[in-house]
């Protein structure tokens, strides 16, 4: 370098890169220190925090349904699956069950949203490799997936639809066969994709054996979701320990073999296809009946109640107001989140507002593995973990 | 004085020729700018499209002002010295780029009239000149004093030098088969059939080195976005910034033409047949150069890139052995069967 020349010269120095946290391929905010030896990494030091809210603090003094909320903005590329662990473990405390009807919307959108997800893993992880089309054709059924999201709550991205007690509000007339057209064929676009990369030499290069892990490294460093099964572990929430109506619905756990960012590659394709099964099979078995659950004590009760009943009238202005009380208790519940595990740890001491939430997110478990992964790696393959390991810094700063 | 006594003054015998020299560079440069401009709106068009979007379509008509509208943002853009730059060498990179990518153009004949220079050594300068712009992209590099800069100098060169080494041997077997080095004697040996068809491996590695050459995607490692933000004119801005990209785009259209008078019979038009001469020479050239340009956008859309070690084995271990074999054996066929 230009001025370095006129110092002394350091036999053997590393070459330490400051990647990010302004980095294109830093998926946020992500400030990875590596040594480097040329190209070939020696070192990988992820620094996070930079996008820490303190969210877990600010829910301890929130109401359980305004703390609702936060959870859309922890991965925020997959919010309804966030919305669900917080609601599923609120319910668990208070000792509630949902409607039928409620839980094949929240399973339906929880597909719809492992959908979305997956779509802007693949394009990004596309763009990060170099096939930049890839990243436009996701983002477009992206979209039509934040218009259903936008039919049903009013929002795109941080939809605050799950509610303590079922969903907000009933699907709208028409969404039903809207959702049925854009899911019929949506195989078919699945293989389109695959088309661009699965058989692609250059593709094939960059992510075969890059970031292997094994099925023992992938339990030891707590890793879940696609990244467990990419190893070769069909360990999924929703067969393990199946919560809504997940084991009234057909769906395989794909799993990879290899541990390497192409069987990951693979597992989540096949996931997204996983997906699209269970929309047709919750569009086709969702009976009617209540979106959320007649205790009106933790549900907002029909408005035309309000204006004739005086109990109505109560229980709305308590639910508004001081919220509802949850019994003393703890309570760790987690989900199948698209990225893995996602989970919350809930203590009330009674009254309206949680003693303390603890959120477990995946990211945090897969981003501690990455300096493990990519020594030995080039810059380049780098890139690639990041993108596989599928990181969003919401969740892993909170 | 009138004019013809004007024109008889020894000085101005003098100066004539140079001027005359000076108007036909122009004639050749200022076209070729423009060619430049309308490349990067075909390039966002063409990808655009590619993409499921229309790309620029807001400046002008069909956004056909884009280009200007984007040089213009350039110029008014200020010119940003990093702090621990070596300021000169940092100014020279950039010209280092764009010079010797205009610099070829004067041996290119873009049809039977031949070129600005016809030298007979032609396709020699033209490696000779392509192969200096290396030095402007190693400097820009070195003189950011940025590592993702330095890091993508150091690919940007040793990726350029290697396929230079396979493309130097892919045009030596044309060389070989038309028996000259002067680019419009290779275009006339090209009249019943196009190099392309007889030495069609040859033409796919050089349509590969080409692209290698001049750090388009797949091989755009030096610039890959994804790893080094935006490699070795990461810390350039304003003009330096266009020049280098001038110089990309120029060096592009300059290995098309290339590529089009080695392998795709210059200006001659596919079949020698009556009608098809009638199109003048010119159009024929546009229209082949265009046809590889598009090669050049439709890589970019739809490839991954390679990485750096892989791009290394595949000029050394595969394309450099191919294309020696390939010689040795063109050299037999010319000797023991014509």
């Amino acid at each position: 370098m230009a001025d370095t020349q006129q110092k002394e010269v350091h036999v053997n120095e590393d070459f330490s890169l400051n990647f990010g946290p302004q980095h294109p391929a830093a998926h946020g905010v992500l400030r990875l220190v590596l040594d480097m030896d040329g190209e070939v990494i020696k070192r990988a030091d992820p620094h996070i925090g930079l996008l820490h809210r303190g969210t877990e603090k600010l829910i301890e003094n929130k109401t359980y349904v305004q703390a609702l909320p936060y959870f859309d903005r922890f991965d925020y590329v997959s919010m309804m699956c966030q919305e669900h662990v917080w609601c599923l473990a609120t319910e668990k405390l208070l000792g509630i069950e949902i409607p039928r009807r409620a839980s094949y919307i929240r399973v339906l959108y929880s597909e719809l949203t492992r959908i979305m997800n997956h779509l802007l893993w693949l394009g990004t992880h596309a763009l990060d490799v170099g096939a930049m089309s890839m990243f436009l054709y996701c983002f477009k059924d992206r979209e039509t997936i934040m218009d259903f999201y936008e039919e049903v709550s009013g929002a795109r991205m941080h939809a605050n639809y799950f509610r303590p007690g079922g969903v907000s509000k009933d699907l709208p007339k028409g969404l039903k066969t809207k959702i049925a057209e854009f899911i019929k064929d949506y195989d078919d676009k699945i293989d389109e994709f695959e088309t661009i990369l699965t058989n692609n030499p250059i593709w094939k290069q960059r992510t075969v054996d890059i970031g292997v892990v094994s099925a023992e490294e992938a339990i030891d460093m707590g890793f879940s979701g696609p990244m467990i099964r990419g190893s070769g572990l069909a360990w999924d929430l929703r067969k393990a320990q199946p919560y809504e109506v997940y084991d009234e619905l057909e769906f395989d756990i794909p799993v990879g073999k290899n541990g390497d960012s192409y069987d990951r590659y693979l597992v989540r394709m096949e996931e997204m296809r996983q997906s699209v099964r269970l929309v047709k099979q919750c569009l086709e078995k969702m009976p009617k009946g209540a979106v959320k659950t007649q205790n009106f004590k933790v549900s907002p009760p029909k408005r035309d109640e309000m204006k004739s009943s005086m109990e109505s009238m109560i229980h709305h202005f308590k639910y508004f107001t001081e919220g509802f009380h949850v019994p003393e208790g703890e309570v760790y519940v987690a989900v199948e989140a698209p990225k893995g595990e996602t989970g919350v740890y809930l203590v009330s001491k009674g009254g309206p507002k949680p003693y303390r939430a603890k959120v477990r997110a995946p990211g945090f478990a897969h981003l501690q593995g990455l300096d493990k992964m990519s020594r030995g790696h080039m810059l380049a393959d780098v890139v690639t973990i990041i993108g596989t390991q599928d990181i969003v810094f919401g969740e892993i700063d909170r | 004085m009138d004019l013809q006594q004007i024109l008889n003054l020894p000085e101005v015998q003098l100066i004539l020729p140079v001027l005359q020299t000076v108007i036909s560079i122009l004639l050749m440069i200022f076209p070729l700018i423009i060619c430049v401009a309308y490349l990067t709106y075909a390039e966002r068009k063409v990808i655009g499209y590619m993409q499921l979007r229309v790309g620029p379509n807001r400046v002008g008509p069909f956004g056909l002002l884009q280009p200007f509208a984007d040089a213009l943002k350039l110029m008014f853009k200020e010119i940003a010295l990093p702090k621990k730059s070596n300021k000169v060498v940092f100014l020279i990179a950039p010209l280092m780029v764009f010079v010797p990518a205009f610099l070829a153009w004067a041996v290119i004949p873009v049809n039977g009239n031949g070129a600005l220079a016809n030298i007979n050594l032609g396709v020699l300068y033209l490696l000779a000149v392509s192969s200096l712009g290396v030095y402007g992209i190693l400097m820009a590099g070195w003189a950011s004093n940025s590592k993702y800069a330095f890091l993508a100098a150091v690919r940007s060169g040793a990726q350029m030098v290697s396929y230079e080494v396979s493309m130097g041997l892919t045009i030596l077997s044309v060389i070989l088969m038309a028996g000259s080095m002067n680019l419009s004697e290779i275009v006339l040996a090209q009249k019943d059939m196009w190099y392309a068809i007889p030495a069609f491996p040859m033409f796919v590695i050089f349509i590969i080195s080409i692209l290698a050459e001049t750090n388009r995607a797949p091989f755009d490692l030096p610039e890959a976005e994804a790893e080094l933000v935006a490699g070795y004119n990461v810390e350039y801005s304003s003009m330096p910034f266009a020049l280098f990209f001038l110089g990309e785009y120029a060096n592009m259209i300059l290995m098309s033409a290339m590529a089009v008078l080695l392998f795709l019979g210059g200006w001659l038009p596919p079949v020698d047949v009556a009608w098809l001469n009638w199109i003048p020479g010119f159009v024929w050239f546009v229209v082949k150069v265009c046809a590889i340009l598009f090669i050049f956008l439709w890589a970019r859309a739809a490839l991954p890139r390679f990485r750096y070690d892989q791009l290394m084995r595949l000029g050394w271990k595969v394309f450099l052995p191919f294309s020696l074999i390939w010689l040795v054996l063109t050299a037999f066929v010319l000797k023991f069967m014509s």
